[in-house]
């Protein structure tokens, strides 16, 4: 058995899983700080690829990158880069797709957030890069790790967009959702039922662990309050 | 050591106007709960900016709308305990007073905060995190992370209001102890006298956004200057009434006093200066129906309605417990000279 496909997967989950976790998490910050109306329209656009049906990303996404498209025409002319059908397109399919997640939950965790101590931090003479990074992430870090591991979570099973956008090609793009598929449509049950016991493995791992961090960090933030 | 603070603020349809000035000694800010105390703390702490104004710390501007300097709270080397403290908990007690030191190496920090662990009486703790400390020892380690900063202004937001009274007792105590060694300027907001009776010695109140003169804090205690100084300082007999020909109308009481100041809008008496016998021959009397007796401390409160005023009119008098009286008709007396004449807003309000 190719384990391609498996590595694939977790490499385009955790690499997408990165770049939203920074992107969510600046979003969600710098978001709440505008004006209640422009703060209403980014907030509709950064959640709609959450209830956009995957294929209908990856073809806008095709839109922009594709080689006939001005930005692919950009990329091949001066750097020599074709995206489509490769698993960077991958990643950035997945990043777009779980990018709601994280933003939402990362929103959600600042929104309870005490500003007294951020007011605090301000007075002792704090600098606003050292009270988020060492009162208000700390203080968030339970919903920010929930929405991590849910983000990773949803990029390891995201199969829509990024056929799409890389296709299936044995040995580059394939990931363990695409394999299935293509397995399935070529009679091979046997191989495509193995990958599918490996996927339920991968997803209940995932969950077990959200589980745990969840009730370690109800057992610390109890102590903590 | 002075601050000076001249700020308009308004926040929807409420506003917010403080002028002030402290001298050497430690000020009360005093109101009632939303009369805009918090919004002139973070205001003065640079946590709000003020919409006009001027705010000075010992000769530096910290903020001028003129001349349009604000400076960041963290430039204005203001300490601020908040209500429930606001430590951060996720860093330990060493931790969060190794936070409130401003300069230094990595080394310096943690010698600074050593030391202020020890002046504190912390170290047993230094170690847990904020959630498992008791209220005192939460209370000292916000002062000492305040401390080590050296602030020249340091601003107190109601430390006490969530406490039992026994627990109260000892915070105010403790907070007095450790205030003595501070040179700098202490402002200190609530809405209890008793609280701010016992770390300040002048007062300013403030009146729905409005601030008033200050005074001192006795001088507050027994002669209020106006209907809001009245009700903060504890006076529950209070009527208003207007002015004419040089006599006062109490409608609430269904009485007429002599009163020279045609500013006259409310008049107060303390529960001791109502008496049930007539002391001397200008006494104005008022007949009044008891309502009940309660048992206050070491003496009675004894509520009685005025027969000829509002209907809704209450007066609380002193007694002592041995004093009965026979029936629940009772004429009760006062000296006019005894009556506070309150004016509803004060000269620096208007």
């Amino acid at each position: 058995m190719d384990w391609f496909p498996l590595l694939n997967s977790l490499r385009i989950a955790a690499i997408s899983t990165v770049i939203v976790f920074f992107l969510g998490i600046f979003s969600a910050y710098y978001l709440a700080r505008l004006p209640r109306f422009i703060k209403g329209i980014l907030d509709v656009i950064l959640t709609l690829s959450l209830v956009l049906p995957p294929t209908v990303v990856g073809y806008l996404l095709l839109r922009v990158i594709s080689p006939k498209r001005p930005l692919g025409i950009f990329l091949n002319d001066f750097f020599g880069i074709r995206l489509t059908m490769t698993w960077c397109a991958s990643i950035i399919a997945t990043a777009i797709v779980i990018f709601p997640l994280m933003y939402r939950t990362a929103r959600g965790a600042f929104e309870s957030f005490d500003e007294t101590l951020a007011s605090a931090g301000k007075t002792l003479g704090k600098s606003n890069t050292y009270i988020f990074w060492r009162i208000r992430m700390p203080y968030c870090r339970q919903g920010i790790l929930a929405g991590t591991i849910l983000a990773f979570a949803r990029a390891l099973g995201e199969y829509g967009a990024t056929s799409m956008v890389s296709g299936y090609t044995p040995g580059k793009t394939a990931t363990v959702s695409t394999t299935v598929y293509q397995l399935w449509r070529l009679n091979d049950d046997a191989l495509a039922f193995k990958w599918v016991l490996v996927n339920v493995a991968i997803s209940a791992a995932v969950l077990l662990a959200m589980n745990y961090f969840e009730k370690r960090s109800m057992r610390s933030g109890g102590s903590l309050k | 050591m002075s601050l000076s603070v001249h700020i308009q603020k308004k926040l929807g349809s409420f506003e917010t106007h403080v002028d002030f000035e402290t001298a050497s000694d430690p000020l009360g800010l005093l109101g009632a709960s939303g009369s805009g105390k918090s919004v002139t703390l973070n205001c003065i702490a640079g946590i709000m900016k003020p919409d006009f104004g001027r705010i000075e710390l010992n000769g530096r501007v910290l903020f001028d709308s003129e001349k349009h300097i604000n400076l960041p709270p963290q430039k204005r080397n203001i300490g601020y305990l908040f209500q429930e403290y606001a430590l951060f908990p996720n860093m330990t007690v060493l931790e969060n007073i190794q936070a409130g030191v401003r300069a230094g190496t990595r080394r310096q920090k943690r010698e600074a905060a050593l030391e202020a662990l020890e002046r504190f009486h912390l170290q047993d703790v230094q170690n847990q995190y904020p959630g498992t400390l008791s209220g005192g020892q939460k209370q000292r380690t916000a002062l000492a992370r305040i401390m080590v900063g050296n602030p020249e202004l340091l601003l107190l937001d109601e430390p006490f209001s969530a406490l039992d009274s026994y627990l109260k007792w000892q915070l105010l105590w403790e907070m007095s102890e450790y205030l003595k060694p501070f040179s700098g300027d202490v402002l200190f907001v609530s809405h209890d006298r008793d609280e701010l009776s016992k770390l300040c010695s002048s007062v300013c109140i403030l009146d729905h956004g409005k601030s008033e003169a200050v005074q001192a804090f006795q001088e507050f205690l027994l002669h209020p200057v106006t209907l809001a100084g009245a009700k903060l300082a504890g006076y529950r007999n209070i009527s208003e009434g207007t002015v004419h020909n040089g006599v006062f109308h109490s409608d609430s009481w269904g009485i007429s006093v002599p009163c020279t100041d045609p500013q006259a809008k409310a008049i107060c008496l303390s529960n001791d200066h109502l008496h049930s016998l007539r002391n001397g021959d200008t006494d104005i009397a008022i007949e009044c129906s008891v309502i009940c007796r309660l048992a206050e401390g070491d003496k009675d409160v004894i509520l009685l309605h005025p027969k000829h005023g509002a209907q809704d009119a209450i007066l609380c008098m002193n007694v002592s417990k041995e004093t009965f009286f026979a029936n629940n008709q009772l004429s009760v007396y006062f000296t006019p000279a005894d009556a506070i004449i309150l004016t509803s807003v004060s000269k620096t309000g208007e």
